[in-house]
């Protein structure tokens, strides 16, 4: 295992730990965004350019910013004082040994782990590949994921537009 | 000569690297390239701040600086070292670690983003595959310095100010990127020098065939700049700034040199951001006549780099701030469709370049500049009426 690997999951991994025991919302919200940092990383270095720099574009800059967005306008400011409550560990141990156990047996039977022999020859494919897979053989799952996406901003900007109606009316011009 | 001349920066670093051992080659180049872009774009940093304030003088009727120096020039070390002998204080309710690392947070990654920019033949730090996403990546990190900086500090007008700013920088990033696509999807690449290269040649006895040059091009820069203005927060998109009215937005409790480096990160994205609107739009460093190709690469960069600088200080010096609707208006209902249209544009220009037919060129061109104008006169004819005033008759 080479140096840069080490220090990048190390990173991921203690920003990881940070961002779920610190107790102020906003620090667990920046450990997140290291640990971001952390992933494309180690997409970086396992050759993977348009991931690793759509990571941090995606996640960084949108995700974190909504995050912390989220937590400033929900809560007074982000500071909780008292303790996590205790029972709820054991919970989500078990909901993340789910998710991990789903993810190892659905990427274990996919056939798309490198053997020893295609170790050698795959070379990460480039942007212009992926573009061109993303437009042809993959267009219908794009196409599904835009309308997905564009149908929840059509409807974050139809919750936003709904204002209450003034008491009084405004001053004519 | 002017081969030799063109490619002196870099034959100059192939003689320094060559003089070291072989392994330690690598890191040695990697960092001379990074201590080029640090030392050459810090000192733009210095003589911006001397040419915005005469020029800001010039447009005033003022003399601006003229003590420090001839003309005033050694006025940014003075500013430099006042910033540097300023008591830095650092509020008792602050965040201190959040606090600290905000300027830090903002420098760094702009610094990371001329890692892409091509400022010359063969001038790049790397030449990363993707490397207008890994531009735009770095930018947006930029946006989370704004809200360390504005929650550190403890204070409710600063985290006012700083979220303000992030609903500006959000809102202007995606005309941003879909002004960019346009090229992309001409040039049909991400690489920023492959980008410089699809530009190359000449028509028409010597114009250089830039992107501005054509309708979807002119569109597109002029869309891209005017995104680049509201992300760099310059004026008239000066209001996570504010002075006069939320006096430093998210930095108002910095000082001193905390201070100064969120305005050399300012100015440094600034500097960046034009000079990737160059790449992508104005030819990089190529030359626009081709009777003018004998003057060296990085010369022609830097010229049109001053150019944008000149652009942005006399917008800054002409135009009033605007309001924070109208800022939000103008994001969503004006410059975005119109960076769609862009892409629509670009894309009828990729598809019409086989055309071969008599008068091709100039229908190509008429159709496309249709495609763009159409739009634009439906959008924004609402604006070219006479203003209405609500409160101000």
């Amino acid at each position: 295992m080479d140096a840069a690997f080490l220090i990048a999951a190390g990173l991921t991994l203690a920003a990881a730990v940070a961002a779920m025991s610190l107790r102020n919302l906003i620090h667990c919200a920046l450990c997140l965004v290291v640990t971001f940092f952390g992933v494309a990383a180690l997409f970086l270095l396992l050759g993977a350019e348009f991931v690793s720099f759509a990571q941090v574009m995606v996640y960084v800059g949108a995700i974190a910013i909504l995050i912390v967005f989220a937590t400033l306008l929900t809560r007074s400011a982000g500071v909780t004082g008292e303790p996590l409550a205790f029972q709820p560990w054991l919970v989500g141990l078990g909901i993340a040994g789910l998710v991990v156990g789903a993810i190892v047996t659905s990427v274990a039977g996919s056939g798309l782990l490198p053997t020893e022999s295609s170790r050698i020859v795959a070379a990460a494919p480039s942007t212009r590949e992926l573009g061109e897979q993303l437009m042809s053989t993959y267009v219908l799952p794009l196409e599904v994921v835009g309308l997905l996406l564009t149908a929840a901003l059509i409807g974050a900007a139809v919750l936003g537009l709904r204002e209450p109606k003034p008491s009084t009316p405004p001053p004519k011009p | 000569m002017a081969e030799t001349l063109d490619q002196a920066f870099v034959l100059l670093k192939q003689w320094l690297v060559d003089r070291f051992p072989a392994d330690l080659q690598p890191l040695l180049s990697a960092f001379l390239s990074a201590a080029a872009i640090v030392g050459v774009f810090a000192g733009l940093f210095a003589f911006t701040t001397w040419l915005e304030r005469k020029g800001l003088a010039r447009i005033q009727n003022r003399l601006g600086p003229n003590r420090v120096g001839p003309y005033g020039l050694f006025q940014p070390i003075a500013d430099g070292l006042k910033m540097l002998t300023k008591e830095d204080i650092v509020p008792r309710s602050a965040d201190q670690l959040v606090h600290f690392l905000a300027p830090i947070m903002k420098v760094v990654p702009v610094l990371l983003a001329y890692a892409v920019i091509p400022v010359g033949r063969n001038m790049v730090a790397t030449d990363l595959e993707a490397g207008l996403l890994f531009f735009l990546a770095v930018g947006s990190a930029t946006e989370l310095a704004v809200f360390m900086a504005g929650w550190g500090s403890h204070n409710k007008y600063s985290l006012l100010g700083a979220m303000r700013a992030i609903a500006q920088l959000i809102s202007y990033e995606i005309p941003l990127v879909f002004a960019a696509l346009g090229v992309v999807l001409v040039a049909g690449s991400l690489s920023l020098p492959a980008i410089v290269d699809s530009q190359a040649g000449y028509d028409w006895g010597g114009l250089a065939r830039w992107h501005v040059f054509t309708p979807w091009g002119l569109a597109g820069f002029g869309l891209f700049m005017i995104a680049a203005t509201a992300k760099t927060a310059r004026s008239p998109f000066d209001l996570p700034e504010g002075e006069s009215e939320i006096i430093a937005g998210h930095m108002v409790e910095y000082s001193g040199f905390k201070y100064a480096l969120f305005y050399l990160g300012e100015y440094l994205s600034l500097f960046a951001i034009s000079g990737v609107g160059i790449t992508l739009f104005l030819g990089g460093w190529r030359e626009p006549f081709s009777w003018l190709a004998w003057m060296p690469s990085y010369v022609w960069f830097g010229l049109k780099l001053l150019a944008c600088i000149v652009g942005f200080i006399w917008l800054r010096g002409t135009m009033p701030r605007l309001r924070a609707d109208q800022l939000m208006n103008f994001a969503w209902k004006f410059m975005f469709p119109m960076t769609l249209v862009t892409v629509v544009a670009a894309a009828a220009w990729h598809l019409s370049a086989g055309w071969n037919f008599t008068g091709a060129g100039l229908w190509r061109w008429a159709l496309d500049a249709a495609v763009i104008l159409i739009p634009y006169r439906l959008l924004g004819a609402r604006h070219l009426a006479p203003r209405t005033y609500r409160f101000a008759d």
